[in-house]
């Protein structure tokens, strides 16, 4: 298979940034879409070309580290599924891919593919913990905690922190990634004590780190490659009502 | 030098409790007055950071990823070993303890090894605290499974995700610190170099990879969790960015390498398609359980599988391993597919697989009992290859997956450079020739809970070290090696991919210091790596400037670390003349084939002494001492 790739070149954070061209030769169909642009690069590397810089780690679907926005969709075309897992059979020979970064004011661009997404550290230091330290605890069967809660909370917890959801978002929403760990914390008796602490500081820190406000589209589930359900976003509205009535 | 384990006197029971009482404090009003730099933000080192910022240190951590929460302990499927004894099967410490030295093929140190078992028990306290949504059972108590090796359920997890969440909680509890300034956290960093002043750990050298800049940071000391180097054979199901630098380098300073030959090999993996493969992916060893593993009986036999008539298959382990049939361990069952490869009764189209068929399984089961138990590592293969595995056999090979060698420590944790620690996978110290499945979890957030926050303050306080700022010379000296290495990288400017360069080490590695190795391989290896250095230093390419990003600049030096270190991974293999876990000595097997320690002459843990790239090592020999497990030869038969 031959491609032809739009790519988004961006030389640092302040430098203007364009598509450029580029094409993908003998693409196998089982390579996956990363190792595709492994290929690119390493014809640009043995030119002495720069490379493209793009993000990638665990390359299985769970550190959440890549991040792609091909042909305008986050992650690509298929659904519950990081950029790293989705195969090139999926595409046509000949056929003309975009591939762009994350964009959102909050995750300001670092190189060509690359963004700085340090605000979602930020959100959980505000308040997306438990305050335990190492070494109190009491015996872990202490608390029984029915199994559909449990499953709940590891619906929940399952959120890979990559950020699609505000790429998706047209306002640069981070409402799925908090309410996703607001509701881990909150649905387990170990979250009760700050559960409304929490979902203010965390909530606060989004507002200071320029992410907007949730209009209730479900752009960000359609993209979520965990598959984390909007009903979320209900359960932190929910919370935060709460914590500003019981103020 | 004479290497001293420290190892505290008294019965094993009791040497951790003593040891504790034993050891200095620091005030808790001068903990601050201390910085301790922690490389790393996976299971060891989060935790380290974490709990030492609730102690009260001052802290500075640093990860190459751009969050601390996505270092390569979120990859982790399988679960954590805990000797809770839950499930009232007899499991306790002791038990653990026991199973953990035998299933390291007894090369490990029995009192580090009684300890994490001993310390299992208090993670899963810390982490449910922690909100950590581990398995549960109707009544709202803990699940657990049972794993590979052990006759007890011991196992806790969460869905096929215990690594993430586990890591994910360590995270929270280090993200608690950053916001509290205890702990000071630098993203998007690396360790180029370790700084040693008056013999002692005092700071690193690392490069902030999104400026170029080289920056130094000096503390009272210094600890390394960095993770394993199984990505010097280039395919491997670490994570792409997984490396051995800040080890190598630390190495390079005085920190000995113990048992790097020690390398365990997953056998469940999905098998390459192509060279443009960047990394293999697991799939869950459960699915031995119910997948029968089989080849053809005869050579080349290239027909697709459902042609092939069952008296045409040889069902392998169940033929030779009668008692455990497809459920013997990581090793063994991996050995034997590649004996089967090399016989050239392989399948698929490289000839590199094996067939894991649950078609008996579906019809004893029916498929939607299978699709229950494994409904998501079937759609998983189904995305990675194309097939549908209810209806084809799976493919699988073994690949590499975690590393047990690592840099030496004593009891306490500490390398042989004083001030320097080192935990987690980076470390050697707990798993021996082999470690058993569910245990990487279990070290890393021992190490980083429970032990390092004692044995840190003990150094601290047994350890006064005069004020330095990061003018001092041996800063100086550092950052300028750390540059000088940058800059002849960007100078070669040769016509050779960083890439195709680390697939040819990975290809010796796997050929010749892979699963099995011989007398002969393992020189032939000796003679291609240093080649493929040179290569390299002539040939590479690496484009770009040092000043802002650049991900190429960062692979070659991480590459050039591990065309290093590979030579004294295969001189190790070398060294050791006997089989013992995850390491096979073809000169050294039993007659049916199986592997076959030395005792007399390497119940010993090698360490190896840097002396200059390309010279010889110089070995040290830790003795191995066993009070409470009598050494066995292992049997599955």
């Amino acid at each position: 298979m031959r491609l032809n790739l739009k790519i988004w070149r961006q030389a640092g954070p302040t430098a203007p940034g364009r598509l450029e061209d580029y094409t993908a030769d003998s693409v196998s169909p089982d390579m996956s879409f990363l190792e595709m642009l492994d290929v690119v690069n390493e014809g640009l590397i043995v030119k002495g070309k720069d490379a493209i810089a793009f993000d990638s780690d665990c390359r299985e679907g769970i550190c959440g580290t890549c991040s792609l926005v091909i042909d305008g969709v986050a992650h690509g075309p298929d659904r519950g599924t990081t950029v790293c897992q989705l195969h090139m059979r999926r595409f046509k020979d000949g056929e003309t891919v975009t591939i762009e970064p994350w964009r959102a004011k909050a995750f300001p661009v670092v190189k060509d593919l690359v963004v700085d997404r340090s605000a979602f550290d930020r959100i959980i230091a505000a308040g997306g913990f438990v305050s335990i330290n190492a070494g109190g605890a009491q015996d872990a069967n202490n608390i029984l905690i029915p199994k559909d809660v449990c499953d709940a909370a590891m619906d929940s917890a399952a959120c890979i922190g990559c950020g699609a959801c505000v790429a998706a978002c047209k306002n640069a929403s981070a409402h799925l990634f908090m309410s996703a760990k607001i509701s881990h914390l909150s649905l387990l008796p170990q979250g009760q004590q700050e559960r409304y602490t929490r979902v203010t500081a965390m909530i606060d820190q989004a507002d200071s780190e320029g992410f907007g406000s949730c209009s209730n589209e479900g752009e960000c589930e359609a993209v979520c490659p965990k598959e984390i359900p909007i009903s979320n976003i209900a359960r932190m509205t929910r919370e935060y009502v709460m914590a500003r009535l019981s103020k | 030098m004479k290497l001293d384990a420290r190892v505290p006197a008294g019965p094993i029971a009791e040497k951790w409790d003593r040891h504790k009482f034993d050891m200095k404090l620091v005030n808790p009003a001068n903990k601050r007055k201390y910085t301790v730099i922690v490389v790393g933000t996976g299971l060891a080192g989060a935790s380290a950071a974490a709990s030492l910022g609730e102690l009260g240190y001052n802290v500075l951590n640093f990860c190459i990823q751009d969050s601390p929460r996505r270092a390569h302990s979120i990859a982790a499927q399988g679960g954590i070993n805990a000797a809770k004894n839950y499930q009232n099967d007899g499991d306790s410490v002791y038990r653990l303890f026991y199973d953990t030295v035998k299933g390291g093929d007894y090369r490990s140190r029995e009192a580090n090894v009684y300890r994490l078992a001993q310390l299992s028990v208090n993670i899963i306290d810390q982490c449910v605290a922690q909100g950590v949504p581990f398995a549960r059972e109707y009544g709202g108590l803990l699940d657990n499974r049972s794993f590979g090796g052990a006759q007890v359920s011991r196992t806790f997890y969460a869905r096929g995700q215990t690594g993430q969440q586990l890591l994910i909680g360590a995270y929270q509890s280090l993200m608690r610190q950053a916001h509290a300034k205890a702990v000071k956290l630098f993203a998007r960093r690396e360790m180029l170099d370790l700084v040693v002043v008056d013999g002692k750990a005092r700071g690193i050298i690392v490069r902030n990879l999104v400026t170029g800049e080289l920056e130094r940071y000096v503390g009272d000391a210094v600890i390394l969790a960095t993770g394993g180097y199984g990505t010097v054979y280039y395919l491997s199901t670490n994570a792409i960015n997984s490396n051995v630098t800040a080890s190598w380098r630390a190495h390079k300073r005085g920190a000995f390498f113990a048992n790097p030959c020690f390398t365990q090999i997953h056998p469940t993996c999905i098998p390459v398609s192509g060279d443009h493969q960047s990394k293999l992916t697991l799939m869950s060893e459960r699915l031995r359980n119910d997948g029968r593993v089989w080849v053809p009986k005869t050579k080349g036999d290239k027909r697709s599988p459902e042609l092939i008539p069952e008296e045409e298959r040889d069902y392998y382990l169940e033929r030779k391993y009668p008692s455990f049939g497809n459920l013997v361990p990581r090793d063994v069952a991996s050995r034997n597919a590649k004996q089967a490869a090399d016989e050239g009764r392989g399948v698929g189209e490289s000839g590199l697989a094996v067939y894991l068929d649950f078609k008996d399984a579906i019809t004893r089961l029916g498929p939607e009992v299978i699709k229950e138990k494994y409904g998501n590592l079937f759609q998983m293969y189904n995305k990675i290859t194309d097939e549908d595995p209810y209806k084809v056999p799976m493919r699988i090979y073994p690949a590499i997956h975690y590393t047990m060698g690592g840099l030496w420590v004593d009891y306490n944790l500490m390398s042989t450079v004083p001030g320097l620690h080192v935990l987690g996978e980076a470390n050697f110290s707990d798993h021996g020739a082999n470690r058993l499945g569910a245990s990487a979890l279990m070290q890393g957030l021992a190490d980083g809970y429970f032990v390092i926050p004692y044995t840190i303050g003990d150094y601290l306080a047994n350890n006064p070290v005069p004020k330095i700022t990061t003018d001092h010379d041996a800063f100086k000296e550092a950052a300028q090696n750390a540059q000088n290495q940058i800059n002849k990288l960007l100078t070669v400017k040769g016509n050779r991919g960083i890439r195709d360069i680390h697939r040819e080490l990975g290809r010796i590695m796997w050929d010749d210091v892979g699963m099995a190795r011989t007398d002969a391989s393992l020189k032939r290896a000796l003679q291609a790596i240093p080649k493929l250095r040179e290569e390299f230093w002539h040939n590479v390419s690496v484009p770009g400037s040092a000043d802002n990003l650049n991900q190429s600049l960062e692979y070659a030096g991480r590459v050039a670390d591990y065309l290093e270190f590979a030579e004294l991974l295969t001189r190790d293999a070398l060294d050791r003349k006997e089989s013992a876990g995850g390491h096979f000595r073809e000169e050294s097997q039993t007659p049916d084939g199986e592997a076959m320690r030395d005792d007399d002459n390497y119940s010993y843990v090698a360490a190896w002494e840097f002396k200059g790239v390309g010279a010889t090592p110089e070995l040290h020999k830790e003795p191995l001492e066993f009070h409470e497990v009598h050494p066995s030869q292992r049997s599955y038969k």
